[in-house]
């Protein structure tokens, strides 16, 4: 009888094999790095100045956190809409509750966070349960949150905020022990070098662990070479970048949150049967749906949970500006959804990856920051963005028909 | 080359990703002839069709084609088909909102400057649905005719394209007996008027009906073409060439042991989810015991389907009734998820729709009812999981590359025996299988048709689907006959016969 199964053995692929299967995802990594480096060049070297990473990092982190979210939703099949005018509104209860009812900065973000659970949940509700399409549902959400907003703030803006709260997204790690002025080094953030040496490693042991476990289970593993390679590269951008930041006032406490975050959904979406499931759910959700899952609430919790990070979001925006305006949050949706489609997600549902979103969310936020710096205006960064887009999905069509 | 040898298909070879599909392969047709090409599940024959007919195009393989004695170039499908070449894929391609006249000229209007001319349309719509004897309105949806009549359209629709080269890849797999013969008879009659076709199937009997010539291959290689006429070619001559021995027996030896009534269905009643007073269900009683095996035959329509689907978990129809026991106690089978607590699995026959996430891997697919067993606390165990999907995919013999291919890159009969493996993962005590064995070879059907044997030597009970009579009397204890969604008759294996069968479809027919 004929052996049908040769194809098993753990022959390592060749290198050149390997990095074709793995276009996609490297493809968009090396698309952040040469337009860092480009800005970098074209900057005079402004783009990775100590300030600017810090400052890059927190214009930037609600963009990312919130694509998280949006990576599900999307995997999931669906789209949210409202994502901009939830910032706002939770914006805007935050500023009603402190500022003019007095109560604590953290009553007021549970209150907020929850509230914006609810928002996506009654988005949801609606998209899950009644199947309404969610380009409907969410795209009336952003016009009934973002009137609500303009109503709440009687068109002004409310603000100032409680130090502590400003300090979400304004504030720093705390320096645990004061380094004295190092020689070539210069003065360290001892915390964050702290930090900037022990996740690299932490990242490096385990993805070497996973290795040899995979290796003992006869599974294929990446070319040795390669992997060498692909941590070293990654361990020096992020010890540069790390280091960087620590010359400066170290981490900001919202990066710290914002690893936390995708460190978590990386988790889900790989390793549990609830990621899984919204991967089958937006592949073929009758078949996923006669496989005993229920895919309505699956949806549904999609939304909530893209409702929380966007409400989150909302929170580190308001403490940013210290104020909380009318017109916060104003195109954030499609930011984010760039984010999401740059970094390879789907437009139909059940493809994508956080990492992937993750970095398309700091290609975006290079672009802004980098023409930001070359003093190009607003209109020439939104067509640069959008031709960026679009660029990245074409080249995704052409990976797909040359396989 | 003798003249009339219409095409020539030298050294083939396509690769996929880590898959060698075709190696070498040469295979040529006569003109005027019905060319048959045989061999399991993914030996290679709808890419070889593929290549023919430009869906993978020149440049993407090696080997050269000749048609009509010249070396073509083809560069999509659109060139095969301006000579003439028209493929209808595994896969019906008809879009069901459209109407007949509109899938037929789809692509190749008969507009002038954009315009549709829809009288003309019409007519010549009208003229070859009778060319196919197909008693239907051009202006009628896809949707609202059943598949034996959209196949017919399909060919309606190469027809409309000049067609001399007509290709079927497995045209009659989804298919019942009398619209088979009708398909088939209609091929015998183009065949007079001088057109030529190859047919894909892994019906063989058919094939030993409508064949000129016969073409093995087996793992991407050309084993052998046999003439027809030459000699008498029997079945298992033509099974002999596939898997490369003899397969005396087409259904395995099984003892029964029949226990208790493990599964029961009273008075089940449901109506068609859309037109609300059609009933689709109607009053059926039905049981199975442990160590059973229960067919449930009649003919394509019968509402077999919606039965079973209307049962596991109310998947279809609406206004459901009735009562379900297993193990004597009235069990919830409200939703998927219940009844599969419950100890069911429903193995669907619609494994593209409803069957399989295509873009997913085998493993992932394999696993998907019964995330219980490969996670804790939520928390996948891959290397549980991967273990999983290794075994199932060696005990069914999937031909994968390995368990990370995604589905859609699997052969059709392979894709099928992975709708299977995901149910048998999960474990049922009562297994509801719907045209397993659809478009699958005959050494693969032996493979299934042993499962069910294995799965009911365990105490366990199967509800066997089939539009396949033979199938069902080579497999069951006993026979459940259902028409027009109620059951017309009941018979032990011993007494049932294909006479008997149909003659208790005819009689519930008269009835009415
Ligand atoms: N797009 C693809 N990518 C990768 N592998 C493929 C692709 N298409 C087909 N194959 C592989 O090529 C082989 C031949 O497939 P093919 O569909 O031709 O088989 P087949 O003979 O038609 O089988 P069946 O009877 O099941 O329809 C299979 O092993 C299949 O997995
Ligand atoms: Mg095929």
């Amino acid at each position: 009888m004929n052996t049908p199964n040769e194809a098993t053995q753990t022959a390592a692929p060749s290198l050149a094999v390997f990095l074709r299967q793995n276009m996609r995802e490297y493809g968009i990594l090396i698309a952040l790095v040469v337009i860092m480096i480009f800005f970098q060049i074209i900057t005079g070297g402004v783009l990775f100045r100590p300030v600017n990473l810090t400052n890059l990092v927190l214009q930037n982190s609600f963009v990312v956190i919130m694509a998280l979210g949006m990576l599900l939703v999307i995997v999931a099949g669906h789209i949210d809409l409202s994502v901009g005018s939830i910032v706002a509104i939770i914006g805007a209860v935050a500023a009603v509750m402190m500022v003019n009812y007095k109560i604590d900065p953290w009553t007021t973000s549970l209150v907020c966070l929850i509230l914006g659970g609810v928002i996506g949940a009654a988005q949801g509700y609606w998209i899950a349960y009644h199947h309404i399409p969610a380009f409907i549902v969410t795209l009336a959400g952003m016009l009934v949150f973002r009137g609500m907003t303009l109503w709440l703030l009687g068109g002004m803006n409310i603000g100032p905020f409680p130090a502590e709260f400003q300090k979400l997204s304004t504030g720093f790690l705390p320096d645990l022990v004061s380094l004295p002025e190092l020689p070539l080094l210069g003065s360290l953030h001892s915390t964050s070098i702290l930090l900037t040496l022990a996740i690299p490693a932490l990242l490096v042991y385990l993805s070497w662990r996973s290795r040899k476990l995979n290796e003992s289970h006869g599974i294929e593993v990446e070319p040795f070479a390669f992997f060498v390679t692909q941590n070293a590269v990654l361990v020096a951008v992020m010890v540069f970048l790390g280091y960087q930041l620590s010359t400066y006032k170290g981490f900001p406490n919202i990066l710290v949150i914002m690893g936390v975050l995708i460190a978590f959904y990386t988790f889900v979406t790989t390793r549990t049967t609830i990621g899984r499931r919204i991967y089958a759910l937006g592949g073929n959700e009758k078949a996923t749906r006669l496989s005993g899952i229920n895919t309505d609430r699956l949806s549904f919790y999609t939304f909530i949970n893209m409702g929380v990070l966007a409400g989150f979001a909302g929170l580190i925006v308001a403490a940013r500006l210290n104020s909380s305006t009318p017109k916060a949050g104003n195109g954030f949706e499609l930011d984010v959804i760039a984010a999401c489609f740059i970094g390879g997600a789907s437009t139909t549902g059940g493809v994508g990856k956080i990492t992937g979103a993750v970095v398309g969310a700091f290609i975006m936020g290079v672009l802004n920051n980098g023409m930001s710096i070359m003093g190009l205006g607003i209109d020439f960064q939104q067509m640069v963005k959008g031709l960026v887009l679009l660029a990245a999905v074409v080249f995704d069509l052409y990976n797909k028909q040359k396989s | 080359m003798s003249t009339n040898v219409i095409l020539e298909m030298r050294n083939i070879t396509k690769t996929f990703p880590g898959v060698k599909a075709l190696s070498d392969v040469s295979f040529s047709v006569e003109e005027g002839e019905i060319h048959a090409l045989c061999g399991e599940n993914g030996a290679g024959k709808s890419t070889l069709m593929k290549v023919l007919s430009g869906v993978y195009p020149y440049g993407t393989y090696d080997g050269e084609i000749y048609y009509n004695g010249q070396l073509k170039k083809f560069g999509s499908i659109k060139d095969t088909e301006e000579e003439g070449i028209i493929i209808i894929h595994q896969e019906l391609a008809l879009i069901p909102m459209l109407s007949i006249a509109e899938n037929i000229f789809l692509g190749n209007e008969v507009a002038k400057g954009g315009v549709i001319n829809w009288a003309e349309a019409t007519r010549r719509t009208t003229e070859l649905l009778a060319k196919v004897g197909l008693k239907e309105n051009p202006s009628t949806l896809i949707t609202n005719i059943g598949v034996g009549k959209q196949q017919l359209v399909e060919i309606a629709k190469a027809l409309s394209k000049k067609v001399k080269l007509l290709i079927l890849d497995e045209p009659t797999a989804s298919l019942n007996e009398s619209d088979s013969n009708a398909l088939l008879d209609l091929l015998l009659e183009f065949k007079k008027q001088g057109l030529t076709s190859i047919i894909i199937s892994h019906k063989l009997n058919e094939i030993s009906r409508v064949a000129d010539k016969i073409t093995v291959l087996r793992d991407g290689a050309t084993v052998e073409t046999l003439d027809c006429h030459a000699e008498k070619i029997s079945e298992a001559r033509i099974i002999q060439g596939m898997v490369g021995r003899e397969l005396s027996d087409r259904f395995p030896k099984r003892v029964s042991k029949v226990g208790e009534t493990i599964f029961e269905v009273r008075n089940w009643t449901a109506y068609h989810p859309i037109h609300s007073d059609r009933k689709i269900s109607n009053g059926i009683n039905l049981n199975v015991k442990r160590g059973e095996v229960v067919g449930i035959a009649g003919l394509m329509g019968a509402g077999r389907t919606e039965f079973a689907m209307s049962v596991f978990g109310r998947s279809y129809g609406q206004k459901i009734s009735g009562e379900v026991l297993i193990n004597g106690k009235p069990a919830d089978v409200s939703t998927v998820e219940r009844a599969i607590k419950s100890g069911l699995a429903y193995v669907t026959e619609d494994r593209k729709q409803l069957g399989l996430v295509l873009i997913n891997n085998v493993m992932h697919n394999n696993t998907l009812a019964n995330h219980k067993g490969i996670s804790r606390n939520f928390v996948i165990d891959e290397y549980t999981e991967r273990k999983a999907a290794n075994e199932y995919r060696d005990r069914l013999r999937i031909r994968t590359p390995s368990i990370y291919q995604d589905v859609v890159n699997l052969s059709g009969g392979n894709q099928q025996k992975v709708v299977l493996a995901k149910w048998l993962f999960a474990n049922p005590d009562v297994l509801i299988l719907d045209e397993p064995t659809r478009g699958i070879d005959v050494g693969a059907k032996y493979e299934i048709y042993s499962i069910v044997n294995d799965l009911v030597a365990a105490g366990k009970a199967v509800i066997f689907i089939s539009s396949e009579m033979p199938e069902l009397l080579g497999t069951c204890d006993r026979i459940y006959v259902m028409n027009e969604g109620a059951i017309v008759a009941e018979m032990p294996v011993a007494e049932a016969s294909q006479e008997n069968i149909m003659g208790a479809i005819m009689r519930s027919g008269e009835k009415v």
